[in-house]
């Protein structure tokens, strides 16, 4: 190997070698932090809600004229949605998950207000609910169509039995969700409730929350002048029905106001949309950083090709062959991304600790840094190629010529 | 001399059109990336009432769980009770006072084919629109006492007027709004603080509301709330009494405070206030009064999101790079023109001006650079517009002063990036460079 003279080569023109270094440490950071930060927006985005995204879609309304009567008028259109053809099933409900909005409530194994409670979503809901948001009941029985009461704006009062998550159960009994099943949990401090049934998952209406796998849901119909309608069809008719419902619906009484008829995938997207933009950008900022770093290799490696065209002719003239003029290149290359990637990985570490201070993120794993490291010997070999292939073409006969 | 240089310059660009077109296009990508970030970092950033933001103080008691703070690291809620915000309405010493909540109902317009428009409210005080500021198109504010006789007014954003009485002056009409009637005393011209300052809490980049309306009407009416409430204790009754009753933070409240002296005296009245409440079981935590003016509250709102302050922070990582980058470039660029600058120094030509004169490059190049730059920083802008939608209507806009700082800041940049290289190149011997000619 010929590492000492490329070394002292290079110690004689440190800058554009330190340049190079610079901006592959640079480099590495962002795009291993990027990478990191990407993956983790990803896994968040990756997680089930729990409910029949496919095939569930969510409207609002809102009654406004004076012979409004919502009791009435809420039985009528369920009514109305539920027997149509194509329908599977359709609840009234004040929230669906990844809606960003809702009501949240603690509740605890011991009534009283200096007890360790624990936060859940609240999902008002009647006894064709489960099968409107398509959730899974795992233990216990569903709520039947007598125990739904009305809730009043304003009032503190809560049924006696709800359905609970697994993820709800585990975290209230220590990890023995099935051990939920017929207890009584208490809501508001001192309100008992018992806990008749459990389903696999539901999530909370907010994404960015951290207790997102706890949801109530509480056999309510709501009387608070607006609410929300969840319908879910038979696969393939969701779309047709949407506008169908809205048609009839507003055919049928024109003093409520039918608002954003939306398909669950749509919220979906909608609820993501922070993390799938800057996921977006991140990924533009990796593919712009490696572009600009490729040229740069690309540019300074030519610069000192055709610096050395002399010297080139002169050692192919000596009977170097061109593998050994590739080889040097390529071996120079390796060297000075060596240093820039072990710069790279301080400064990786350096930045991760800030980004885990300021966006709440977990730390990186300890094998992006070997693998941002990989990347930029692949990079930095690839872009040196080009270079290289026209440095071994120099023809011994330059290095007599101009002397 | 300076037109001669410019002269210069624009040859030697032209005789590596390549090598430029390099270098402009490595800091236009590096000036179009920060620059869409830093603009909207300055949006979301920026003063939206920069004459009185140091007299504009949100206030903030803390009413809150005597467990845990309703924020670390013990930061009092971001609004106030009923109970606190009446109680500071009527007795709290400042210039102008407000609490306020936001509300929402279906408007209907006159007509058989009008479609109902579902709208959202403010409810306030008088003072609201002369305390920030809030321009008017027609008539102005309610009365003083339209606030305690919980008169019908109501005063309509210039949308909703259009949409209802077609843009005309409609002050004196009525306008059906839910199941009441109000009579319209004003109409707003266009306004758009960004950030909304006085309602963060309800999302600092949403539009202001479609109407506003007393105060205390809510509390007559019943009307239905839209804003966000918080409750560390369950409400002791049903209904609406004692939700009113409640802990439950809702409202939110600033003050006019315009002189040292008003805040000590409103800061001393918060305490006297909070301490008498103590006696009655309420303020279980240690007293934590606060006035915050603009600027610190949307700093302790975190108005401007950590995400968008680390994108900014990485593109400006960014830029760096591409600077390198253009480093290696006018190295490469001002190497191969020893030849020339040594015959110049060996006809008398000084060092400084030289350097003088490849700065002058350099800052070409980056003028190049910036306006490529902020060609891409609009497109940049229009891609995050696509990507987060409503959320940033307000603040992915280029403004003249964001262009002029793009184009400062490439110059800048490039004039930076070149001192080495150029420093480099005018340190050429004369005698051994014109020898190996």
């Amino acid at each position: 190997m010929q590492i000492r003279p490329i070394l002292s080569a290079m110690a004689r023109n440190k800058t554009g070698a330190v340049l190079i270094a610079l901006q592959i440490a640079l480099t590495m950071t962002i795009i291993v932090n990027s990478v990191s930060m990407i993956e983790q927006r990803e896994s968040l985005m990756a997680r089930s809600s729990g409910i029949d995204e496919k095939n569930t879609f969510i409207f609002r309304y809102m009654g406004f004229a004076d012979d409004y009567n919502e009791r009435v008028q809420t039985q009528t259109d369920l009514n109305y949605i539920n027997s149509l053809p194509g329908v599977v099933a359709a609840t009234q409900t004040n929230s669906a998950p990844l809606t960003q909005g809702g009501w949240s409530m603690s509740v605890a194994t011991k009534p009283g207000i200096e007890v360790d409670d624990v936060g859940t979503a609240i999902y008002f809901i009647n006894e064709k609910g489960l099968d409107s948001f398509g959730v899974k009941l795992i233990a216990g029985r569903n709520f039947t169509a007598d125990e739904i009461i009305w809730r009043e704006p304003g009032t503190n009062k809560w049924p006696g039995q709800v359905i609970i998550t697994k993820a709800l159960a585990t975290d209230l009994f220590d990890g023995d969700w099935e051990s939920a099943l017929g207890k009584t949990i208490y809501i508001s401090d001192t309100q008992p409730i018992k806990v008749i049934g459990i389903i696999e998952a539901m999530q909370a209406p907010w994404n960015g929350w951290g207790g997102i796998e706890r949801s109530t849901l509480v056999p309510s119909y709501t009387e608070f002048g607006a609410g929300r309608i969840m319908v879910r069809t038979e696969p393939g008719r969701r779309d047709r029905l949407m506008t169908e419902i809205e048609e009839g619906l507003l055919s049928n009484y024109k003093g409520r106001l039918i608002r954003s008829p939306e398909s669950m995938e749509e919220i979906r997207t909608e609820s993501y949309r922070g993390h799938n933009g800057i996921s977006t950008i991140l990924r533009t900022l990796i593919i712009s950083l490696i572009v600009v770093t490729a040229l740069g290799i690309v540019g300074l490696a030519s610069f000192s090709v055709n610096r050395r065209k002399k010297q080139i002719g002169t050692r192919r003239a000596l009977g170097a062959r061109k593998a050994d003029i590739m080889q040097y290149f390529m071996i120079e290359n390796f060297l000075i991304t060596t240093g820039g990637v072990l710069l790279g990985a301080l400064l990786t570490v350096g930045l991760n600790m800030q980004l885990v201070d300021a966006l709440n993120i977990s730390p990186i794993s300890w094998y992006y840094i070997p693998l941002g490291m990989l990347a930029l010997w692949i990079i930095g070999q690839i872009a040196v190629y080009g270079p290289a292939k026209k440095a071994c073409k120099i023809s011994p006969a330059l290095a007599t010529r101009s002397i | 001399m300076f037109g001669y240089y410019l002269r210069l310059s624009w040859l030697s660009i032209r005789r590596n059109p390549i090598l430029s077109s390099l270098m402009v296009v490595a800091i236009a990508v590096g000036i179009g990336a920060s620059m869409t970030t830093i603009t909207v970092n300055y949006a979301m950033g920026s003063n939206p009432i920069p004459h009185k933001s140091d007299s504009l103080f949100a206030v903030q008691v803390d009413s809150w769980d005597p467990n845990e703070a309703y924020r670390e690291p013990n930061i009092p809620p971001d609004q106030l009770t009923y109970l606190d915000a009446m109680a500071l309405m009527e007795n709290a010493p400042a210039t102008r006072q407000v609490a306020m909540t936001k509300v929402f109902d279906i408007i209907v317009p006159e007509g058989v084919e009008a479609k109902p428009i579902e709208a959202l409210g403010r409810a306030t005080f008088s003072d609201f629109f002369s305390m920030f500021d809030v321009p008017f198109l027609y008539g102005g504010s309610w009365d003083h006492s339209s606030d305690n006789n919980r008169q019908m007014v109501i005063v309509l954003s210039r949308e909703i007027n259009e949409k209802v009485f077609g843009d005309k002056n409609s002050v004196g009409k009525f306008v059906r709004v839910g199941s009441h009637t109000f009579k319209v005393v004003g109409v707003l011209g266009n306004y758009q603080p960004i950030p909304k300052y006085y309602d963060v809490t309800n999302g600092p980049f949403n539009d202001p509301e479609d109407y506003y309306i007393p105060f205390n009407l809510v509390t007559e009416l019943e009307l239905s709330r839209a804003g966000n409430t918080n409750c560390w204790k369950a409400t002791e009754d049903s209904g609406f009494e004692a939700f009113l009753n409640s802990e439950c933070v809702w409202i939110q409240f600033w003050a006019e405070l315009p002189t040292t002296q008003d805040q000590q005296e409103y800061l001393s009245f918060l305490k006297n206030y909070v301490e008498s409440q103590k006696e009655f079981g309420r303020f279980p935590r240690p007293i934590n009064n606060r006035l915050n003016d603009v600027m610190t509250w949307m700093e302790l709102q975190n108005v401007v999101d950590n995400s968008a302050k680390v994108m900014m922070w990485l593109s400006i990582m960014f830029l760096m790079v591409c600077l390198l980058n253009t480093i290696g470039l006018l190295l490469t660029k001002f190497t191969t023109k020893a030849p020339e600058i040594a015959l110049r120094r060996a006809l008398g030509a000084s060092k400084m001006t030289l350097f003088i004169q490849h700065s002058i490059e350099s800052a070409l190049i980056g003028m190049g650079g910036g306006i490529v730059g902020l060609l891409l920083a609009w497109l940049g802008l229009k891609g995050i517009l696509s990507l987060f939608g409503s959320e940033v209507e307000h603040v992915a806009h280029l403004d003249v002063s964001m262009i002029l700082f793009a184009i400062g800041l490439a110059v800048g940049s490039a004039i930076i990036a070149g001192i080495y290289p150029t420093w480099r190149a005018c340190n050429v011997q004369p005698a051994v460079q014109l020898k190996t000619q």
